[in-house]
């Protein structure tokens, strides 16, 4: 068993997860993450990517195994306390979850205005982060309008305005172009050098060669392997103070 | 873009108290309509419920001193002379405050739907009336003393208080005054019920939005503001349209109402009080709305994690 220390981000100690009577879709999952690393979560489909990273953004509790989060422990949480949690993380979800009614300006906001920010501090960086990702002409657009790839960005620019200290993707550029995709890896790294850790789900190899500092989990039928050591191990590259 | 971004950290900032999560949406669903439907009969009941409250009152006041006293006697001569008799020892009680005889036309006013206009001609006896008042409520022993005071000297009066013969007109309208109250308090029920579905029904066609609040960290407060503003701005406009319909109908019925000219009738005329009265059902419709919808809210937001 990992023993939980100041510096970790995240800490899942055998942890296993199972929807209702079927067998279990996560087992004996144990790892730690720390600060300012990128990690890639690689592994087939219906390896249990999704339902891991579920873990990590706290939208499901594991059916067994025990899971902190910002030296937290998740399990044991009152409900009440975990909004405060939430706020510190980013999470671009795979069908995106953009609110429908609302248009891309106020999508990117949401997580500014659940935090409390005033509108006149948030109006221009959502309005550069939308520049950013090439959706300087769509803030107005609702999402049904907008193609799977602009949702994809919005989302992405949603996750990262806040400048979360754990940023959770899962499948972040499947739906853009490979310009788009190596622009938003950049902003991941970005993030990631101002001391955000990232974790990036994916089932595309291509990827992964393209942050060289990365390090790689592997899920294979609900079992995590370590393949780069990046589970036993803390990165050596140095975190830039926040 | 040349600008380098600015991300705006939020760290573990408390979640915002104020503000505008989701801009101004409809989420409420029928609540309007339902509001409007609902606040228009309750003030009708209401308003009924007041007239008949205000209509009791000011009958029981006017006759609560009252008594009639009737000279049961078929020969006009003695008749007149025992009325005479009675107003004399009458008037002369302390106690009594105000004697007069009933004048023949309206006697004969009086029983002119039963017995026709004719009724002296045809040589029919009708009892002659008295009206006394005493200055307090007219009790078991003061309608005994006054029946001493007349016993022997006018042997066919006969002395009845005025609040006696109409003492099931009252109970009547006691039962109806009952009735508005319980109608009143099953629309509020049945608002409830109906504001309930009508959240429920919202929260399940947004439930997609909530989640997605959720997970970014809103909180069940934050949440629940938004359907709350929502609904309270739903049932405003319900309320203020319901109340309008009701003053209209409220205000025509009284009309007719006071066509009628019936001297007790007219006493229901609603009063700026009981108006008052009415403009809170829509004050207490939009909050009874949104205090449900927020608890609604609340209550389905408890089951998620």
């Amino acid at each position: 068993m990992n023993q939980a220390g100041s510096g970790e981000i995240v800490q899942f100690d055998n942890v296993g997860l199972r929807y209702g009577t079927e067998r279990e879709v996560l087992t004996d999952i144990s790892f730690t993450l720390y600060p300012g690393s990128f990690y890639f979560l690689t592994g087939a489909s219906g390896a249990g990517k999704t339902s891991l990273l579920k873990l990590l953004y706290l939208s499901q509790r594991p059916s067994r195994g025990g899971i902190r989060i910002f030296g937290t422990d998740a399990i044991t949480l009152p409900r009440e306390k975990l909004p405060a949690l939430r706020r510190r993380l980013g999470v671009v979800f795979q069908d995106f979850r953009l609110v429908p009614h609302l248009s891309a300006f106020d999508n990117v906001a949401l997580p500014l205005r659940v935090a409390g920010f005033s509108e006149s501090d948030l109006t221009r960086p959502v309005a550069d982060m939308l520049e950013w990702v090439g959706l300087a002409d769509r803030m107005k657009a609702r999402p049904a309008t907008l193609s799977g790839g602009e949702q994809q960005r919005v989302a992405i620019a949603r996750a990262v305005i806040g400048r979360p200290q754990l940023l959770v993707a899962d499948e972040p550029t499947g739906n853009v172009d490979p310009d788009m995709a190596v622009k938003l890896l950049r902003l991941f790294e970005a993030l990631n050098r101002l001391g955000t850790t990232v974790v990036v789900a994916t089932h595309d190899v291509h990827l992964l060669r393209k942050v060289p500092e990365s390090l790689i989990m592997r899920l294979d039928k609900g079992r995590l392997s370590d393949p780069t050591g990046a589970l036993k191990y803390p990165p050596r590259r140095p975190v830039m103070p926040v | 873009m040349n600008r380098p971004l600015k991300l705006l950290p939020i760290g573990s900032r408390k979640a915002g108290s104020t503000g505008d999560l989701v801009p101004q949406a409809r989420l409420s669903g029928p609540i309007p309509w339902v509001i409007a439907i609902m606040v228009m009969l309750t003030v009708i009941a209401a308003a009924g419920g007041l007239a008949l409250r205000k209509l009791a009152s000011v009958a029981e006041n006017e006759l609560s001193g009252g008594v009639t006293i009737q000279i049961v006697e078929g020969r006009p001569e003695v008749r007149d002379g025992q009325v005479r008799q009675a107003v004399q020892l009458l008037s002369a009680l302390p106690g009594v405050t105000k004697v007069a005889a009933v004048p023949q036309q309206e006697v004969d006013a009086l029983v002119e739907p039963w017995l026709g206009e004719e009724t002296a001609e045809a040589d029919i006896p009708v009892p002659a009336l008295i009206d006394a008042r005493l200055s307090g409520p007219v009790t078991r022993n003061g309608l005994e003393d006054l029946r001493a005071a007349l016993r022997g000297k006018v042997p066919s009066a006969r002395v009845d208080a005025q609040s006696t013969w109409l003492k099931p007109v009252f109970g009547a309208l006691s039962s109806l005054q009952l009735l508005a109250l319980a109608l009143v308090l099953l629309l509020g029920l049945a608002t409830t019920s109906a504001v309930l579905l009508a959240t429920r029904s919202a929260l399940g066609s947004n439930r997609e939005t909530i989640e997605i609040v959720h997970l970014l960290g809103g909180t069940d407060s934050q949440i629940a503001r938004i359907y709350q503003r929502s609904t309270a701005v739903a049932a405003t406009e319900g309320g203020v349209a319901g109340f309008a319909a009701a003053v209209i109908v409220v205000m025509l019925l009284g009309q007719q109402f006071a066509n009628l000219g019936a001297g007790m009738i007219s006493g229901g005329s609603l009063g700026w009080i009981e108006w008052l009265l009415l403009a809170l059902v829509p004050v207490a419709g939009v909050a009874l709305a949104t205090i449900t919808a927020r608890l609604t809210v609340l209550r389905s937001l408890a089951r998620m994690l």
